[in-house]
């Protein structure tokens, strides 16, 4: 039988049956967590978001009771923002990506814990964002005229850079971190691979002492533990525990210089 | 630097190697000379014993070191949070395990030197029948190998930490090549040091 016909038949037998998602809710930020089951029409190529729109066009759980629909957070549906990570069967992951067709049934849905939670599976990932700040993770371009063109960037070097690029600040990386937590003040894998995308940027490099001594300082690169976690889960398969060593060793310079040397960059 | 976490936590990985790794490796290789019998462990511990400035050299190589290195261990461990049932990844499980096998030094090794350099100090001579005693007791002898192997593998699977701490080995192939050249550290010094707590028995 051939792949398309497979698929086909395969189609066909659940084209009429339902799928099942238990979600864990919770009404607000200091409520209690609840779990709450919804058969939900299946169709073809759904996704987590599909799903989730399905049940708020007829929020009625499986006892039959009309509810509240549950709320999450999406914006760019092709996994690029990040908004909308949420633990999908254990997993920390982006419902946008997550293919109903190849999750195991019931699927289960529940917030990334780390974060604050909002509501249901809508998590405040600021953490993240002051993190960003906190590092710098900008190129200093602004003034008062134009600076003119920056310096050229060596392909070899925009090709690595390029992947630590694609980090969408998602927290599936904190997530998953055992260093991450409510005893230690960890900022975590994102913010760190962050500061070595902008320390490579050769205008970014400007600022590079600044965020070395960032993240030298508390909740800073210390803060790993090496369980490695972050790049197994990552979704856009950033090398983060190469940035994390790699920042290790550039921490370690930065330490002498600071100790030893006398001219500052 | 506004404040040490820096600092004190490269002293840590730092000390875990040198000195306290290097006395691990000293410390099994001479009770590996039990192996040679009860005369031979002797006279390689009356060597240690005969060193000029002993005491100094204790205190600086090894009680301050693995003092620093074991309390602000156990700060480091009990900061941390166990997802090895979420998250079964080998180096998560290698995490869990440094942290649990560093907890379990700290009581081994308290236990230890009170069972060894302080009955020395009150009076028992430190000798092959001293450990003989100690391993009269069976439950003595599972302590002890629960003790070496936690030792073995906090000293291999660290010695990876403190490459990759200290930026050395930063790529994922080199890390895999770290992995598995710890692994190799951690089987001969465990045969070393089991080989060692028979020769006892």
């Amino acid at each position: 039988m051939s792949v398309a016909s497979e698929e086909r038949k395969q189609g066909s037998e659940q084209e009429l049956s339902t799928v099942r998602l238990i979600i864990t809710r919770q009404d607000g930020p200091d409520q209690a967590s609840y779990e709450e089951s919804f058969d939900v029409p299946y169709r073809k190529n759904m996704n987590v978001i599909s799903a989730l729109m399905a049940i708020r066009r007829r929020p009625v759980n499986t006892k039959g009771e009309e509810t509240s629909p549950p709320q999450w957070e999406m914006n760019c549906l092709e996994e690029v923002c990040g908004a909308c990570s949420m633990m999908i069967n254990g997993r920390p992951r982006q419902a946008c990506t997550a293919l109903i067709d190849k999750l195991e049934k019931p699927i289960r849905l529940a917030p990334m814990k780390t974060f604050p939670i909002v509501r249901d599976l809508v998590v405040d990932r600021s953490r993240m964002f002051d993190a960003l700040k906190r590092v710098k993770a900008w190129i200093p371009i602004d003034g008062t005229y134009d600076l003119g063109a920056g310096p050229r960037m060596a392909e070899s070097k925009r090709e690595w850079a390029y992947e630590l690029s694609k980090c969408m600040t998602c927290g599936v990386c904190l997530e998953a971190c055992p260093n991450v937590n409510s005893k230690s003040d960890f900022i975590g894998p994102a913010p760190l691979s962050q500061v070595r995308l902008f320390n490579a940027h050769p205008t970014g490099a400007l600022h590079k002492t600044e965020r070395l001594h960032t993240i030298m300082g508390k909740g800073g690169i210390e803060g790993c533990g090496n369980s490695q976690n972050c790049v197994e889960v990552c979704p856009k398969g950033i090398p983060l525990t190469t940035s994390i060593a790699e920042l290790n060793r550039a921490t370690l310079v930065q330490s002498f210089k600071d100790f030893f040397g006398s001219d500052k960059e | 630097m506004a404040d040490n976490d820096f600092a004190r936590h490269r002293w840590h990985s730092l000390l875990g190697v040198v000195p306290v790794g290097l006395f691990l490796i000293v410390h099994l290789t001479v009770n590996y000379q039990a192996t040679d019998g009860p005369g031979a462990f002797n006279q390689a511990a009356s060597f240690m014993e005969s060193l000029p400035f002993l005491l100094f050299l204790e205190v600086i190589l090894i009680y301050l070191p693995i003092l620093f290195h074991g309390i602000y261990g156990i700060f480091i461990a009990f900061t941390a949070t166990s997802n090895v049932g979420r998250f079964g990844f080998f180096r998560n499980w290698m995490y869990l395990l440094q942290r649990i096998s560093g907890l379990f030094l700290v009581i081994f090794i308290a236990w230890h030197v009170w069972e060894t350099r302080i009955a020395m100090a009150l009076g028992t001579a430190l000798s092959y029948d001293m450990m003989a005693n100690i391993f009269s007791n069976s439950w003595m002898v599972v302590f002890y190998i629960a003790g070496v192997l936690a030792a073995v593998f906090h000293f291999s699977n660290g010695l990876w930490s403190f490459c990759v701490h200290w930026g050395i080995l930063a790529t994922p192939r080199a890390q895999k090549i770290g992995t598995y050249a710890t692994a190799v550290i951690f089987v001969l010094l465990g045969y070393v040091g089991i080989s060692a707590v028979f020769a006892f028995i």
